[in-house]
């Protein structure tokens, strides 16, 4: 039997069937981040699932099924996921929400989360669209795309990138729900990241957002995707064995000392200038276009346990002796 | 000179929000309390930084009342805007204690008071001329001096209450001395004592107590409770809660050599995630609370109902203040009780936790955690603003014996022992499941926790039969409560009338049945202290004709919740006295309805 680098089968990795749509971009990504956690070795365990409301919170089911999952409330993923990461270190905080849970009803909570730089992957499965409530716009609906009935959005768009990097954000990529050449090693790069890691993952809903008119639909996103480089994880400790030409390369380290090697394409991207993120971003933008990859990483920002000085050991495993005021110290409280 | 009245009338100051007099006023209470004479200190402060009237209230009660009083015996008037209505509302015989130069005459003069005036600005003038910013606060000294000598309050303790107040640092206690020694002699010098309250030197009644507020002593409860995990939004007037806690966390809960903080306490973005980090910490296992008032509670109400529904331990202190709506910030109601009981949509229902004094927001602040933890469900302690930023007289509070109760949680050696395990079963019939915590190495630990509906295994189900069977056990659950959370206290029995009132409305029912009493009604006195309601509530209401349901609100909200879950024939018994003014109830407000609708049945006889 196969097995990964902790002896476990990726059976183990599977969850319950899914009960999304045919087709759905979000069947895909739950198939990626089953190989992405497979590969990286997470212990089921340690791994804790937390999602918002809609399509993409319920596909915490759909994976690892021996982990503990917390599906909440609508947008209110973030604050969950910050309280049990501060209560338990050790965890491994894997959030999964969609456009409408983040850029709408939760962004607030989403901008708090990068101010804080929670230690977790917060991943976004984008599709533009309402899919439960039957596909009413969400605010990262492009200006001019259109519904299925025809009415076209005039909003304008909010781009969870671009407003993370403008907030800080530590780790920010964006991907496409079928490309996962490129989103596995992403998401175990994320895995890795020490503090918030956000994943924006372009992921058509085919019953309510993939019809001509829409720029989420599948054909709109092959056509549009412009591909920032391909990407290689390497996991800590391990021989870069990777054949490159030199200088084509881009190798950032992260916390853990696993490597992530970006492949340079059309473009020589640095993925550490946020002012070049930013204005690549927009300019892909104003094309009709989006760019995927690593757009930012930040290696060496504190994330929001190391700031608040926990302790290595988890707070939950804290007893009566380390949490209570001694007694002699109390008698001066009360007798002052 | 009508007759002395020793040890037992009210001091009012009247003076201007931001204008420094807040310490001048703890150090004439606590040179009270240094003579062995209880007081009760009532802040009545407008939700303002700077210039807005504000009146401090000191009662100084030889029987040891801690409720406020309507009477203003002795006014001292340092606010030029209200000088008018805080003279009209001294008690006939009362003495005014008031700045030169405020006119008096007209409306400002009655017959029927004593005044005393002290040219408080232009000595601050004269003698502090030199001490810039510190001259406001000087000046309030003054008339700490000039009203210590009308009350005849000694001065060694003016010099302890003021060592009280300024953690003894001497320059601080000499400067501030000096203020009080101006007001002293310039009171000596011009003014004949012509009025008749003073203090005399008591025993008995206050020796071992310290001044503490609520707020301070829930904190305490929540480092002794075990709460690791806090997560807040600035609000009056529960933010001295929080405060207070990460006062003490930083003392006593950092390691001195690694730095290590044992405690996580995040200023939240709102009380939506607020409620969520302490939620999500709950669910990891980490004993967690947030400190909030009427408002933050409504924005709550949705991890509220997650909580109870998922079954996840939080604790939610609510220090509620006036309202509905933004209300009145800095005043104080007894308002979210029927709406923290039943708080979020569906078919709610929480642990309601009613502390009435320092040592019970000390207490049930602690045994939050352990009732959260066992019920796996959020917890709300309702304390009010009254008993949180008021200073109270109090017992030292007790070092907890106990430790904490984590409740029914399976560990991986439990899961090794036991064949399966369902995370809503009712194995123990109690309404109660198992819970297991992330993190546990065990491949059967994890589940799924969600807000939809589920069964016995948690997973999703929208059959009717299981949706119904878990609504019936969380019922289960709630009866399992009632027995577990803190019984009322019962006080008199074998009378026809009785009282029943919960928090802060105790203080002014102990002294409206003394006066009862007084004028020859005897009446006992049930004090619910959580919710839900105890058993022993129905047979204490059963043993009465009348039970007059007492509380700070409008609409009688615990009367309300009375009506909607005893038998009608007790409901009958039933009649409710509400009081709603924003500032704390006082005995007459209790006193006055009552005889009121005990004489009715009378004239209806005739």
């Amino acid at each position: 039997m196969t097995v990964n680098l902790i002896g476990l089968a990726r059976e183990v990795y599977k969850g319950l069937p899914t009960t999304l749509c045919a087709g759905c971009g979000h069947n895909s990504i739950t198939n990626h981040l089953i190989k992405a956690l497979y590969e990286y070795g997470v212990e089921p365990h340690k791994l804790a699932k937390m999602s918002g409301i809609g399509c993409s919170s319920k596909t915490p089911a759909y994976f690892v099924e021996q982990a503990h999952g917390f599906n909440g409330l609508h947008g209110r993923m973030p604050s969950a996921a910050t309280g049990a990461k501060v209560a338990n270190r050790e965890l491994l905080v894997l959030g999964i929400s969609g456009d409408g849970d983040t850029a709408s009803i939760g962004l607030g909570q989403y901008c708090h989360m990068i101010r804080r730089n929670v230690d977790l992957t917060y991943i976004i499965e984008n599709n533009g669209c309402y899919g439960l409530t039957k596909g009413q716009f969400s605010a990262t609906a492009d200006v001019g795309s259109t519904q299925k009935s025809g009415k076209v959005n005039e909003y304008a768009t909010i781009d969870v990138c671009g407003l993370a990097i403008e907030l800080g954000a530590t780790f920010v990529a964006r991907s496409f729900s079928g490309d996962g050449k490129q989103l596995v090693p992403l998401l175990q790069a994320a895995f890795s990241h020490r503090g918030t890691a956000i994943l924006d993952i372009v992921s058509p809903c085919v019953t309510f957002n993939d019809h001509e008119g829409s720029t989420k639909s599948y054909a709109y996103v092959k056509d549009h995707d412009v591909v920032l480089h391909t990407a290689d994880y390497i996991a800590g400790g391990r021989e870069i064995t990777v054949d490159y030409e030199p200088g084509t390369v881009r190798d950032v380290e992260l916390e853990d000392g696993s490597h992530i090697l970006l492949r340079k394409l059309d473009l020589d991207y640095d993925p550490t200038d946020s002012m070049v993120a930013l204005r690549t971003i927009h300019e892909a933008t104003g094309r009709g276009e989006f760019v995927t990859g690593l757009l930012y990483v930040d290696t060496k920002s504190e994330d929001l346990c190391e700031r608040e000085r926990l302790p290595r050991s988890p707070l939950v495993t804290l007893e009566e002796e380390s949490l209570r005021i001694d007694r002699d110290e109390w008698d001066k409280l009360m007798h002052p | 000179m009508t007759q002395r009245s020793v040890n037992d009338f009210t001091i009012r100051v009247a003076t201007v929000n931001g204008s420094g007099s807040q310490s001048s006023n703890l150090v004439i209470t606590n040179a009270i309390l240094r003579l062995g004479v209880p007081v009760a200190p009532k802040n009545v402060f407008p939700s303002n930084i700077e210039g807005l009237p504000t009146w401090f209230d000191i009662r100084v009660t030889s029987k040891g009342y801690q409720c406020r009083t309507r009477d203003v015996d002795v006014l001292v008037a340092l606010n030029a805007t209200t000088w008018q209505s805080d003279v009209a509302g001294v008690k006939p015989g009362g003495v005014v204690l008031h700045e030169a130069a405020y006119p008096v005459g007209g409306e400002t003069l009655r017959d029927d008071l004593t005044y005393y005036a002290v040219p408080f600005a232009q000595l601050a003038k004269e003698r502090f001329a030199d001490k810039g910013d510190l001259r406001k606060y000087l000046m309030n000294m003054i008339y700490v001096g000039a009203l210590a000598q009308l009350l005849e309050i000694p001065a060694e303790a003016l010099e302890e209450g003021l060592k009280a107040q300024f953690r003894s640092k001497v320059t601080a206690v000499e400067l501030n001395m000096n203020a009080i020694r101006i007001g002293i002699e310039y009171a000596g010098e011009h003014f004949e004592k012509r009025d008749p309250y003073r203090l005399e030197r008591m025993t008995g009644k206050t020796e071992g107590l310290l001044f503490m507020e609520g707020n301070r002593a829930s904190a305490l409860g929540c480092v002794m409770g075990g709460c690791t995990v806090a997560a807040w939004y600035p609000i009056t007037p529960s933010s001295s809660l929080c405060e207070y806690f990460i006062h003490y966390c930083e003392k006593f809960r950092v390691d001195k050599e690694s730095g290590e903080r044992k405690f996580a306490i995040l200023q939240a973005e709102d009380e939506l995630a607020a409620a969520g980090i302490v939620f999500g910490a709950g669910w990891a296992g980490a004993r967690a609370m947030t400190s909030t008032s009427g408002p933050g509670i409504s924005l709550m109400a949705e991890y509220a109902g997650y909580g109870y529904f998922a079954e996840v331990p939080g604790v939610i202190f609510d220090v509620q203040r006036a309202g509905p709506s933004t209300g009145l910030p800095t005043r104080t109601m007894q308002g979210d009780v029927a709406f923290a009981y039943s708080l979020s949509h569906g078919d709610t229902k929480h642990v309601v936790l009613l502390p009435a004094n320092v040592r019970e927001a000390y207490e049930f602040g602690m045994e939050a955690f352990d009732l959260a933890d066992r019920f796996q469900t959020p917890v709300f302690v309702l304390s009010d603003l009254d008993l949180g930023m008021n200073s109270w007289l109090a017992a030292p509070l007790q070092y907890p014996e106990k430790p904490f109760d984590r409740g029914k949680v399976l560990t991986a050696d439990d899961l090794n022992r036991v064949p399966s395990w369902g995370r809503y079963r009712d194995v123990d019939k109690d309404g109660i499941p198992y819970r297991t915590l992330p993190g546990t190495k065990h491949s059967n630990a994890g589940f799924f926790t969600r807000g939809t509906g589920h069964d016995e295994e948690a997973r999703y189900s929208e059959l009717p039969e299981v949706w119904k069977r878990n609504l019936d056990r969380l019922v289960r659950k709630h009866e399992t409560a009632r027995t577990a959370v803190p019984a009322p206290i019962v006080d008199g029995k074998g009378h026809r009338i009785a009282i029943l009132a919960y928090g802060t409305t105790h203080h002014a029912v102990v002294e409206a049945r003394d006066r009862l009493r007084d004028a020859g009604i005897e009446v006992d006195y049930l004090r619910v202290r959580a919710l839900p309601l105890s058993p022993e509530i129905a047979t204490f209401i059963q043993r009465h004709d009348r039970v007059y349901v007492v509380e700070q609100n409008r609409d009688g909200q615990l009367y309300g919740i009375l009506r909607t879950e005893l038998p009608t024939h007790l409901v009958q018994r039933l009649e409710s006295i509400c009081h709603y003014n924003g500032v704390p109830i006082d005995a007459h407000a209790i006193i006055d309805p009552l005889l009121e609708a005990e004489r009715e049945p009378a004239v209806v006889a005739e």
